[in-house]
Order: structure tokens, then C-alpha cells, then sequence
């Protein structure tokens, strides 16, 4: 059975429709690109996926681990395994990022009938988890993204991601704005947890990150729709011909940036 | 609308959850005030003289004085005759002597707020002295404190016990005729708490009053007066919540603290009176004048106050920082839910040299709140070398809620540094979705964000304190953003 099972599914924001019928499956073990330009409708797709309540869904659905994912609240698709690595993390002032951190894994774990870990447990886990990431524990004690660069916010992110072990992982937008070492240092964080119980959903707009995180399938999404799709070769192709190459063209950013 | 929405509006519809009534007899006077209900309290209590004359002064002077209007709330005017200024618990003999002694339905009240008399009380480390209503009717700890040579109790016991202390130090720092409310307080007052550390000596754990205002139309008038000799220090805690009523009760306190040479006064309030329903019906007016004296060189008084109770508050707990090097700290999370309104800061009054101050306030609205944080640094021309650091926040949480602020400064020495800095922020439904997206629900969320905006002031308080303050403000929260 697949893991997630996308079925024409359409969504608006305000009364603009941004997704216009997506069809995709995504099974474990699998890690699926999305491409396109400004304005396809990536991020949306992210942000619906997550449970955004800016976006309406319209039409479709959508059966995530055999269960009706819009049905359910954001908190409650992240606890059944659903991890959305945010294009702009959010920053919360005063919540330490270790604070942060075991509260969700905590949510996570009741949901799950699983006991909550101590200070002491969570603790060897979240320091076994930053190696992946060659984060600074440093930090962990600051608040949530305040005052972290780019590239930390991203690391911090996949680091995140690392603790909580989700089923379906949605990366939006994760290299945008980092440097290269940044960029390398984040996909070797994703790759490491590449897994076959696991499946990663990486949207991006530039071919430079897939180098790193080598997908197994490519599609290319324009005007909310998906247009192509392929193997990995498919994202060499768009490097060279670029989105025109497709006939595609950048549209006007959608109103989904968070 | 929104889920997020939806949880502002439940946690702003959380109920009170400490609205009670206790069902004993009140022993009370009639509705109204002259000079002859100043009289019969004073001889209730079976003052001295001195006292006597002291509170008639208070009042004679209270009558020339109009009740101020410079805050930044809105009640109907107040019938002061319509009030009954005395009332105190009827017990079966002439005072409880120990807790076995105390009225059993008021020790279930206690019970009903988890005040930690008897054993909880010795674990917890805290001294109790415990106002129901107007009359201290138990205090723990009193031998412990004793042997170490710290009086602390309720004030009337003081007045007989020590009159020489209490004739002192009350009315040196706020005068009975300081302002309408402070004069009211000193012609009516019923009780409160004193403590007197002698010098040298730190008191070695934290004492604790919880007030508690219960028989109906009832207003309360407590006066505390702190004292700490060269060298002592003493942690105060204040705790208050309120039985549900349905008209508005006039609550006038006065706190009056005293730091000589190299002493330090904490003082500590997590103040959680009935604020009125959702429609802003009923709820206490909680009209205060709290200030400290650091009279001596190097001394401290820190002010940490978490408000999130009454309709209407109007309060300022300043420092006048008289003794050279002497510190004044004030740390606030003043919280404003359905038809809330708190005007409340600090007055920083720097005259000895190289004195310092800081103040961090925190206002959060909610609901229809109206936050207003107003505060005072005056540097006079003797405070050579003058820091003062002021930090305010306002977070708001929801569209109907207001945050104002209304900072003066009056700086008359040039040596002296000021420095003030505010902010004002919304609880974003961007924070809220990340923390869902998290797993965390939307409630846990918004008491995470709030618990994080007021974090420098909860590390301020003393930690059975700090635990209390973060419960409270979830619970006055619950349901509120968006």
C-alpha cells in the first residue's frame, strides 16, 4: 500500500485556486522531487499536505497510511508522521529549542501510546542526533530560530526532523538561501536519514540541491498541476533547458509564502 | 474561522476557577463611612491612641480629596457609602490558637486553593500568615522566625506587640494622605502583615500571605509593612485569588517597604482576583499603592509582580532610592482577558548616587483586555552616576485587545544613563501552525509562546512561586490566539 495517495486534489487560497488537480504517490523508502517555477504551486502543496489553514482545500483527496489526511488537524498529522521542514522557520522568543523540541516528541510519542522521555533520555537522544548534523549545542539553548542565520534555521530544521523520526518528511524549499558547505551539511543530515520506512517529499526550485539529494522521482509541477515526471535524469534535463525548455513560465509568486 | 481562532476564543471563554463562596458567619459592620465607623474599627481592634488619631487623620483628609482620573480605566463612580468597611470572621472563642482551633469551612477553603498550611506548609518552607477576609486568623512558623529574632504576623498582633516598631515605620513611606486611595486604606485599614528582620539576619525562607476577599460587598483594606535592618534580607511572597461575585468589591491595599544599609527586600506577587465574567460583569477593583524605601547605602528592594486577575487594576510598586549604590527592581507580566483593564508600572525615584534601576514589564491582552503600562524614572540632580534600564513588551493575542504605554522620564543630572526600550508583537498564526506542525496543540502552543514572552520576570520569582505563575497564566489564557 502506498504511503501517501494524492488524488486530484485542488486547493485555493483567498479566491485563487493554486493547485488544479495534483495526482501523486509517494511509497516508503522513496524520495520524490518537485520542481517548477515561481508560482506552480510547491509550497502550497507543502503547506496543504501540513494542514495549512490559509489554503481551502476544493476538491480530492488525500489517504496518507490508509487514513484520510484532510480530515485531520496539523497536530495530528504530525504525530501520525508527518514533518514539514519549513522554507522560513518560524521563530518563537523565550521557548528554548530543547524545550521546543520535547514537547513535540513528547505530543508525538503519547499519541502513540508510547511512554514520555526524561530530561535525561531525551537529552543522549537529541545529542546523538545533532552528530548528523553538525549542529552547535549551542543552539539548543537558544530560542526556537531567534536570531539563528539562514543556515542555521535550515540545520535546525533537519535536525529537528532527526529527532522526531517522521514517516513522510516534506522538505520546502530547504536550500534556498544557504551557502554551499550550509547546503552540503544539510543534505548529508537528510541523506543520513534516508531509510526504507521512510519517505521525503524535497521541493525546490533549483536542480543544485538534487546533486546532493538524489531522488528517485522527478515531477515537474506548473500552474498546479503536474506537467512531468520522471526519473532523476529529469531535473539534469531542466538544469540545462531550464522551465522554458518545458514551455513553462514563472508566474506571479502565489500568495502561499510563509 | 480558523482552528487557531477557535482556540483564542476558548481560552479566552476559560471559566474562574477558584469562584467560591464560603458560608461562615461575618461578624460586620453597617454599610458607610465616618468618623465613627473610623472609630469603632480602631476599637474593635482595641488600638492605642496614637493609631486612632492617626487614622482619623488619614480620613480627614481622605474627605478633601477627589479620586483620581489620570489612569487609563473606565468603571461607573464608586458609592464609598455603599461599602462595609469592617468585617472579620466570627470564631468560637476569642481567637484560634492553633489550626485545630480554625473554623473547619475556612480551612477547606484554604484546602480548595492548595494554600500549604500544617504539614504541606513545612514541606513547602513557607510561613503563612493567612487574612480571610480582615483578621488573620493563622500563622505558622511564628517559633521558627522567633528564635532568629524575625516578628512576623499579622499587623494588628504587631500594633499590640510591638508599637513602638509599628508606630515607626508605618506612614514613612506612604503617607496617610498620599494619594485618594492610600488615605482611604489609612483611615479604614483592617489588617494585613508586618515583618521586622533585625540587622544581620537573613530570613531562611520565603514568608507568604495569601489574601483572600469572601463576605459579600465586603471592601478589603490591607496594610503591609516590611522592614529590614542593616544587613537582613527577607523574600515576601504575596498570593491572592477571590471567591465569584456578582458586584464589583473595592479592594485599597498599602505595602509599605523599608531596606536600610545593605539590606535587601524581595517582594513577590502573583495576584489572581475575580476579574468579572465574560461580559465584564462584577470583578474586583484592585486599587493599590505599593513602594519601597531603600534607605540605606547599598540596599535593594525588587518588585516581581504576575496580575492576571481583578477587572480593573491600578497599581505602581515603586523604589525611592535614597541610600547611595541602592537598586530598585520592578519585573511585570500583567495579563488583560475579556473586559480586563490594568494601568500599572513603576516609579523609579533616584536620589542617592550611583543608583540603579531596572524594569521589565510585560503586558499580554487578550479578548476586549486594555493593557496601559505606565511608568516613571525620575533622576534627581543629588543622583550622580544614575543607570536605569527600562524594557517593555506588549503581546497581544487577538484583534479587540489594546496595548498602550506611557513611559515619563525626568532626568536633572547629566552623569546619569537612561535607557528604555518597548516592543509590541502579535502571537502569529505562523507560530502557532509551526508548533502544530510540531505535534504540539494549539493551546500548548500559545501557553508556550506567552510562557516564553514572560520568561525574564518568571525567573524572577521564587520557584514554588515561578510554578504557580506559569499555571495561572495558562489557565487565564486558555483558548486565546490567533
Amino acid at each position: 500500500m502506498a504511503l501517501l495517495e494524492i488524488k486530484n486534489l485542488h486547493a485555493t487560497v483567498g479566491d485563487r485556486e493554486i493547485l488544479k488537480g495534483i495526482d501523486l504517490t509517494v511509497n516508503c523508502g522513496e524520495v520524490h522531487a518537485i520542481m517548477g517555477p515561481n508560482g506552480s504551486g510547491k509550497s502550497t502543496l507543502a503547506q496543504v499536505l501540513a494542514g495549512r489553514e490559509l489554503y481551502v482545500v476544493t476538491g480530492g483527496e488525500v489517504i496518507y497510511d490508509g487514513k484520510d489526511l484532510l480530515a485531520m488537524p496539523p497536530e495530528d498529522r504530525a504525530r501520525e508522521g508527518i514533518f514539514l521542514a519549513f522554507q522560513y522557520p518560524v521563530e518563537i522568543p523565550g521557548v528554548s529549542n530543547m524545550y521546543f523540541l520535547k514537547a513535540a516528541l513528547n505530543a508525538i510519542r503519547k499519541h502513540r501510546g508510547l511512554d514520555e522521555l526524561d530530561a535525561m533520555d531525551f537529552l543522549a537522544l537529541v545529542k546523538d542526533r545533532m552528530k548528523l548534523l553538525e549542529m552547535d549545542q549551542v543552539l539548543l539553548n537558544r530560542a526556537v530560530n531567534t536570531g539563528f542565520s539562514g543556515g542555521e534555521k535550515k540545520r535546525n530544521e533537519i535536525f529537528q526532523m532527526a529527532v522526531l523520526e517522521p514517516k513522510l518528511a516534506i522538505l520546502d524549499e530547504t536550500d534556498s538561501g544557504l551557502d554551499i558547505d550550509a547546503l552540503r551539511a544539510v543534505a548529508e543530515g537528510v541523506n543520513a536519514l534516508r531509510s526504507p520506512d521512510r519517505a521525503m517529499i524535497v521541493v525546490t526550485h533549483y536542480q543544485r540541491l538534487l546533486n546532493y539529494i538524489v531522488p528517485d522521482y522527478v515531477h515537474v509541477l506548473a500552474e498546479g498541476r503536474i506537467v512531468k515526471s520522471g526519473g532523476k535524469e529529469l531535473a539534469l534535463e531542466l538544469e540545462e533547458s531550464g522551465y522554458a525548455g518545458l514551455g513553462i513560465e514563472d508566474v506571479e509568486e502565489a500568495v502561499g509564502k510563509v | 474561522m480558523s482552528d487557531s481562532t477557535n482556540t483564542i476564543e476558548t481560552f479566552a471563554n476559560q471559566e474562574y476557577k477558584w469562584g467560591f463562596v464560603t458560608d461562615i458567619e461575618a461578624d460586620a459592620i453597617p454599610r458607610g463611612l465616618n468618623e465613627d465607623v473610623v472609630r469603632l474599627i480602631s476599637a474593635k481592634k482595641q488600638e492605642p491612641e496614637w493609631l486612632l488619631e492617626w487614622r482619623l487623620k488619614a480620613f480627614r483628609h481622605w474627605q478633601t480629596m477627589k479620586e483620581p482620573t489620570w489612569a487609563n480605566v473606565h468603571y461607573p463612580p464608586i458609592d464609598y457609602q455603599d461599602i462595609i468597611y469592617y468585617s472579620s470572621p466570627k470564631s468560637k472563642k476569642d481567637g484560634p490558637k492553633n489550626l485545630n482551633e480554625v473554623d473547619p469551612e475556612l480551612l477547606k477553603t484554604y484546602a480548595k486553593l492548595g494554600i500549604p498550611l500544617k504539614e504541606q506548609g513545612i514541606l513547602a518552607g513557607v510561613a503563612v500568615d493567612a487574612v480571610f477576609d480582615s483578621v488573620s486568623v493563622a500563622t505558622t512558623f511564628k517559633e521558627k522566625l522567633k528564635a532568629m529574632g524575625i516578628i512576623f504576623g499579622s499587623f494588628s498582633e504587631a500594633v499590640r506587640e510591638h508599637p513602638d516598631l509599628v508606630r515607626q515605620y508605618l506612614g514613612s513611606v506612604v503617607p496617610s494622605t498620599d494619594n485618594f486611595f492610600a488615605a482611604l486604606n489609612s483611615a479604614v485599614f483592617s489588617d494585613g502583615s508586618f515583618c521586622y528582620v533585625p540587622k544581620g539576619v537573613r530570613c531562611p525562607m520565603e514568608l507568604s500571605t495569601y489574601f483572600r476577599i469572601n463576605a459579600k460587598d465586603t471592601g478589603q483594606f490591607e496594610r503591609t509593612l516590611i522592614v529590614a535592618d542593616e544587613g537582613a534580607y527577607v523574600s515576601y511572597l504575596e498570593g491572592c485569588t477571590a471567591p465569584m461575585r456578582d458586584t464589583n468589591q473595592l479592594h485599597a491595599a498599602v505595602v509599605e517597604l523599608v531596606a536600610l544599609d545593605n539590606a535587601q527586600i524581595k517582594y513577590s506577587t502573583v495576584q489572581n482576583w475575580y476579574p468579572g465574567d465574560k461580559e465584564g460583569k462584577g470583578g474586583i477593583y484592585n486599587f493599590v499603592t505599593k513602594r519601597g524605601a531603600c534607605r540605606g547605602v547599598n540596599s535593594k528592594i525588587s518588585w516581581t509582580q504576575v496580575e492576571t486577575g481583578s477587572a480593573i487594576t491600578w497599581k505602581y510598586p515603586s523604589c525611592l532610592l535614597m541610600g547611595d549604590n541602592s537598586v530598585g527592581e520592578f519585573y511585570s507580566v500583567a495579563l488583560t482577558n475579556n473586559w480586563q483593564q490594568a494601568d500599572t508600572g513603576t516609579k523609579m525615584i533616584h536620589i542617592g548616587k550611583n543608583t540603579t534601576s531596572t524594569i521589565v514589564s510585560k503586558g499580554i491582552s487578550a479578548g476586549h483586555g486594555q493593557n496601559t503600562y505606565r511608568g516613571g524614572v525620575k533622576i534627581l540632580k543629588s543622583a550622580t552616576g544614575a543607570r536605569n534600564y527600562s524594557q517593555c513588551d506588549s503581546l497581544l493575542l487577538g484583534d479587540k485587545c489594546g496595548a498602550h504605554t506611557f513611559p515619563y522620564l525626568e532626568v536633572k543630572n547629566t552623569s546619569s544613563q537612561v535607557e528604555h526600550e518597548a516592543s509590541t508583537s502579535k502571537i502569529g498564526e505562523d507560530q502557532i501552525f509551526y508548533c502544530r506542525q510540531r505535534g504540539i496543540s494549539s493551546e500548548d502552543a500559545v501557553s508556550m509562546i506567552v510562557h516564553g514572552f514572560c520568561k525574564q520576570v518568571f525567573r524572577e520569582l521564587p520557584m514554588e512561586f515561578a510554578v504557580e505563575a506559569q499555571k495561572l497564566l495558562g489557565v487565564s489564557l486558555e483558548g486565546s490566539v490567533g
